[in-house]
């Protein structure tokens, strides 16, 4: 083993300073690490949702409320952005700033749509009688639900800033700078796969 | 420096005559005085692994030991580097065997016992049922069965299987007699189920074992076993209610009246108080026969005259924290006399249940 | 959230904060992100939990002392035992650990600092505030009194009015913030800022055991939060997890609990075997034996301690199927432990034991967490413990496995590092005598509770009856508190009289085998003068003793200069401290349902993360005397 050094890692990668032990940007590490810590998180709140599941003793029920034919119309909206976050990832790469200002924003654009049908559908089942406290659905519904959403509005609110960001600093978002975009896309993306999660075990089960 | 291990011999030493002594450990709640099938078996495993530690603490201490006298530092020679080895596969290999078979000697017995103590059973002829809720801070034993509804001494027959459903009105109990079995949760929406058996007949202490807040040091119930002829005429006295004869002596009929005038029946069930109603409701102590009881206030002092008066007074200095109210001001100059009566009143119940329920009971009933 | 970037400078850059510059008085402490210094406040932080705690388990001691005592009323007394616990695993045991990691874990990879220094700092003053927030409630209406693991539905709001279960609910809550980030931050540092040389099978055990801990807690923490978050909307809102009348599962909650509960104790004592595995090989001159498989069998148990949780839960009715499960994982996850102490045995076996106060805590620990693991073996019996479970034989357990355990341990690597801490010596003489008392003192207390609870004492029980033969076993536990607690007197003053006034220390007083006893004591601000290499594991070791390793000769590193225009150091900060008081105020804000100062405060935390994200890395370039030290710290 002697006369032996197996080389570790590279010389600093540009966002970072002096040496580091692994080719993987910090930041885009640390988004990772957060994911696994959020999809427990989320999987704690599934899985609640999931245990309650048919144990309400009042109505309204599930097939009393959900509306198959607009959530899937938000979802795929919600999708639809996800799509952006990739074309929009792909601009900054490029060097494309004008491209990556327009599709960044269509991210957030698309995702306060989406934020925008969860109210209206909130609002509606509070008509319906289906609120916080009124049943093991209402409760479980609307933490899940609204946790996500809470999610999705903190991801809007990211994406705009950087939109913005790139308007004031400009020399701090160019193509050498994409990790940070892909950072938030990272977060956007995991989003977006816990709603198709939710849509697929609150919504859909109950009517397939 | 030997002092060390020194130290290390003897706490081990002191520490094993004290585990391996028997004796000092009966005691009315002792896990380690089994009286039951289930306590037994539990019992049993605790020392098969008990007895497996003592290899493992032989061996690791012992080898501790030989290490810290022959391996440490010399003093002529302080500064020596020791030869620098890294470990042993095969010596790995070997002690992590040793650790596996451990736990397979623990693990196999283990298992059959849980199936054995642990599974749900479906209630058979001969065996007795009890429906037990766990109320702030005290037992419900119903014998849907028997018509018998109770509180916090449950009478089961001796050498019979005993099935108790376990139910909370409130928040989390644990039901435990140690001499009998394990301990099983009361938990809201659950139905647990505890069976228990206690072959020799006697009086098992049993207390509340899982944190109720306020007067959870107090909740407390005793399981008296006795003959099936003792137990059926227990069970039968609570069909044989009949509330005008306990009013013959004066003092027990101002009890009675005291009974609903102070308030008591809106919260406690006396079977046959009133004819054709009933009082108080299930969300509280149900006192019928209570006379024939052997403690108060859920297990925690004696059931006589002294204790039942100090309770009626204060019942927050004998149980702080429990629910009831106390009825008398301070200065209320009836109380004493109210006190006696209700007293008097509340040891009757039981008394018309005939002679042979009575002497089975053979706890202290103090003077009537 | 980085939307800055380095900047070039500190400038000023959102115009909110400026960066301090200074490093004394109070304003440089509260902007620091130097994980030496954030170490030393985690340690003096849990020290002051641990005192509180222990004040705490002496009244319960004192009202135990004897049968039917009234000293407290039961009130007061579950207050008490449930601030012991939560204040124990919570606020000093837990953070303890941190406390060592951060300061130790980057000296020990080679670093000079933590990959988010405002990350780590955050961590830290959220955990402070948080434990604050949990001891204001004292004096606002009462603490917490329904357990540390405050089962449901005893937390509801009608069973349990008043402010004291919120201050519990929101108080975890905002702490856990703290713990998950450091988690995180502790994890990117260690695969990315390892120094040249060092592989991943070169790093410290300690190394190695934090990184497990710190995946532990990524996964065992989000359950924790999420199940704090519905009691706080079922007592806010109004929602319905745990009520029973309205179909909630009590149980739900002890699933969740637990299923972060059972990682917890492993969080705690992963780090305390670090330190061990770190003391034991230096006070026997022989590397650790077996580096390999203890590696391993840290991974194992924490991969293991998922597999377990509900064996906390045996007899609440599970059922024999899920019973025997979760006993035989829990039989299983004794094996690796016991390979551990195989282990630490070997590295002493043929070695050159030096009696010093670290190895005698590590000697102890040793001794005290074998007889916590026996007792937890048959704790995994479900039939034995439907008989010990909610008794003092568990209390006597989980006291000897994290008191006597990770209590323990986490004392030896106090005494171990505090040479290098502080650049003191502390009198060994003194230590050793104060080491008796605790440790006598200790097993007085926790001996004997076994046998209470074989006898049928449960827990959290404020008095016992005469006649149970309970008397003798309490009555020597309340004596050992007395010794135990002179002991733990003169281990404190032995610490402050050393810090005024020991013997300067040196670089590397133990002859020991890691980097950061290759630098001076206290290490430079910026840790190493030189960037450290490593040839082998034992970096320190392979380089004073190169002929007793296998250390390659570095050749792959050399002529590059890694700190070529000076060592990046990064720079001090207001926003983790703003953030961090934000978030505290915030959670008043929610406890009394005051909805403006709630949101205000929200609005606060928003600002300040953007301040945060727009200060950029900042920092600063060091350039060390280092021209003159060639082969510094050899």
């Amino acid at each position: 083993m002697a006369g032996q050094a197996p080389s570790v890692g590279a010389p600093a990668p540009a966002q970072s300073h002096g040496w580091r032990s692994s080719t993987l940007p910090d930041t885009k590490l640390l988004m990772w690490i957060f994911l696994a810590s959020d999809v427990m998180f989320f999987g704690t709140l599934i899985g609640t949702y999931l245990i309650y599941k048919g144990r309400s003793i009042v109505g309204p029920y599930p097939l009393d409320v959900l509306d198959i034919p607009l959530t899937t119309v938000s979802t795929f909206v919600l999708l639809m952005s996800s799509f952006l976050m990739v074309i929009a990832l792909h601009a900054l790469r490029q060097g494309n700033i004008p491209g990556f200002r327009l599709w960044t924003f269509g991210v957030a654009f698309f995702g306060a749509i989406f934020l925008g049908f969860q109210v209206y559908e909130f609002r509606h089942f509070v008509e319906l009688g289906l609120t916080l406290d009124r049943n093991l659905f209402g409760t479980t519904f609307f933490v899940l639900t609204g946790t996500h959403g809470v999610h999705v509005a903190i991801g809007v609110l990211w994406l705009l800033s950087i939109v913005v960001a790139s308007y004031v600093r400009p020399q701090h978002w160019q193509a050498k700078d994409a990790t940070y975009l892909e950072v938030a896309g990272l977060y956007w993306h995991f989003v977006d796969i816990v709603w198709i999660v939710i849509f697929t075990l609150v919504y859909l089960v109950d009517f397939i | 420096m030997p002092m060390t291990q020194w130290l290390r011999r003897a706490a081990f030493l002191v520490g094993g005559m004290l585990l391996l002594g028997g004796c000092e450990f009966t005691g009315l709640q002792s896990t380690l005085d089994p009286a039951g099938p289930i306590a037994q078996a539990q019992h049993d495993l605790l020392i098969w692994s008990y007895q497996l530690s003592w290899i493992v603490m032989i061996a690791t201490f012992g080898v501790m030991a030989y290490v810290l006298i022959r391996f440490r530092r010399r003093r002529d020679d302080p500064d020596r580097i020791p030869a620098q080895f890294h470990g042993s596969a095969p010596l790995e290999i070997g002690l992590t065997i040793v650790p596996v078979l451990i736990v397979i000697a623990v693990a196999v017995p283990t298992v059959r016992t849980i199936f054995a103590t642990e599974t749900r059973v479906t209630p058979e002829a001969g065996d007795v049922i009890v429906n037990v809720t766990g109320y702030q801070w005290w037992w419900r034993f119903e014998y849907p069965e028997l018509g018998v509804v109770t509180a916090n001494e449950l009478h089961i027959p001796a050498g019979r299987r005993v099935i108790l459903n376990l139910d909370s009105a409130d928040v989390l109990h644990s039901f435990w007699v140690p001499r009998l079995a394990g301990k099983r949760d009361l938990i809201p929406n659950q139905n647990n189920q505890l069976w228990i058996e206690a072959p020799d007949p006697g009086t098992y202490y049993g207390q509340c074992a899982e944190l109720c807040l306020g007067a959870h040091a107090y909740m407390k119930f005793r399981v008296i076993a006795e003959s099936d002829a003792e137990f059926e005429a227990w069970a039968d006295s609570f069909q044989t209610v009949d509330s005008r004869a306990v009013q013959a002596d004066p003092d027990v009929q101002q009890g009675y009246q005291l009974f609903a005038t102070k308030g008591c029946t809106n919260c406690h069930t006396v079977q046959g108080y009133r004819d054709g109603s009933s009082v108080g409701t299930p969300d509280f102590p149900n006192l019928t026969n209570f006379g024939l009881r052997t403690t108060l206030a859920a297990g925690i002092v004696p059931n006589d005259r002294e204790n039942l008066e100090a309770w009626l007074r204060d019942p927050q200095a004998v149980k702080p924290g429990n629910y009831m109210p106390a009825l008398w001001q301070e200065d209320d100059p009836n109380a004493d006399e109210e006190i006696a009566a209700i007293a008097s009143y509340l040891l009757s119940l039981g008394a018309q249940s005939g002679p042979e329920a009575q002497a089975s009971l053979g706890g202290s009933h103090g003077d009537r | 959230m980085a939307i800055g970037r380095q900047g070039t400078g500190s400038s000023p850059a959102a115009g909110l904060l400026q960066r301090p510059q200074g490093t004394s008085g109070i304003a440089s402490w509260l902007t620091t992100v130097d994980h030496k210094r954030l170490g030393i406040l985690y340690i003096l932080t849990s020290m002051t939990f641990l005192g509180l705690a222990s004040v705490e388990a002496f009244i319960i001691r004192l009202q135990l002392a004897a049968p039917n005592q009234q000293l407290v009323s039961p009130d007061v007394y579950n207050q008490l035992f449930t601030m012991h616990g939560l204040t124990m695993v919570f606020l000093a045991i837990m953070p303890l650990g941190t406390g060592f990691a951060n300061y130790f874990v980057p000296l020990m990879i080679g670093a000079r600092d933590l990959a988010f220094p405002r990350l780590n700092a955050f961590g830290y003053w959220i955990y402070a505030l948080g434990g604050l927030f949990v001891y204001t409630s004292f004096f606002l209406g009462g603490a917490p009194d329904a357990g540390w693991f405050a089962y449901a539905p005893l937390t509801s709001l009608s069973n349990n009015p008043g402010n004291g279960i919120d201050f519990y609910m929101i108080g975890l809550f905002i702490g856990g913030i703290g713990t998950l980030v450091t988690a995180m931050n502790l994890i990117v540092t260690i695969f990315s800022m390892r120094a040249p040389g060092m592989t991943m099978m070169r790093m410290p055990v300690f190394v190695w055991m934090i990184l497990v801990t710190a995946f532990l807690i990524i996964f065992a923490f989000p359950p924790l939060t999420v199940a704090l978050f519905q009691v706080i909307m079922d007592r806010t809102f109004g929602t319905l997890f745990y009520v029973p009348s309205a179909g909630g599962l009590p149980i739900l909650w002890q699933h969740l609990f637990w299923i972060f509960g059972h990682p917890e104790v492993y969080i705690i004592i992963l780090p305390a075997f670090g330190v061990i595995s770190e003391v034991i090989p230096t006070f026997s001159r022989k590397p650790l034996f077996g580096y390999p498989v203890m590696i391993l069998s840290g991974i194992f148990i924490g991969f293991m301690g998922f597999a377990v949780w509900s064996h906390h839960m045996f007899t609440t009715g599970l059922g024999p199927v899920a019973n025997t499960a979760f006993s035989l994982t829990s039989f299983v996850i004794g094996i690796p432990t016991g390979v551990k102490i195989f282990n630490w045995l070997g590295t002493m076996w043929g070695g050159a034991i030096r009696f010093a106060t670290p190895m005698v805590y590590a000697l102890a620990f040793l001794f005290m967490f074998v007889i916590g693991g026996i007792t937890g073996i048959m704790l995994a019996m479900p039939p034995f413990d439907a008989q010990a479970n909610s008794t003092y034989f568990v209390v006597a357990h989980f006291h000897y496995v994290m008191g006597g355990g990770a209590l323990f341990a986490f004392l030896a690597g106090l005494y171990y590092w505090f040479p290098k801490m502080t650049g003191k010596m502390f009198s060994d003489r003194w230590a050793l005598a104060s080491f008796w008392f605790f440790f006598i003192g200790f097993n007085m207390i926790f001996m004997p509770q076994h046998f209470a609870g074989l006898m049928g004492m449960p827990r959290r029980i404020q008095t016992y009856d005469a006649g149970l033969g309970l008397e003798i076993w309490n009555l020597v536990s309340t004596a050992g508190t007395f010794v135990m607690g002179v002991g733990m007197i003169m281990i404190v003053l032995g610490f402050v009289h050393a810090f005024r006034s020991g013997e300067p220390a040196e670089d590397d007083p133990w002859d020991a085998r890691t980097l950061e006893w290759s630098t001076s004591s206290p290490p430079p601000h910026h840790n190493f003068d030189e960037q450290p290499i490593a040839t082998d594991r034992d970096a320190w070791w392979a380089k004073k003793y190169p002929d007793l390793a296998h250390a390659d000769d570095g050749s792959a590193y050399e002529g590059i200069d890694f700190d070529a225009g000076g060592i990046h150091m990064p720079g001090q900060s207001w926003y983790p401290f703003l953030l961090s008081f934000a978030v505290f105020i915030g959670g008043y804000g929610v406890m009394y349902d005051n909805w403006p100062l709630a949101i205000l405060m929200g609005l606060v935390v928003v600002a300040s993360t953007y301040g945060w994200a727009f200060e950029g890395v900042g920092g600063h370039h060091v350039h060390p005397r280092s021209s003159a030290q060639e082969g510094a710290g050899d």
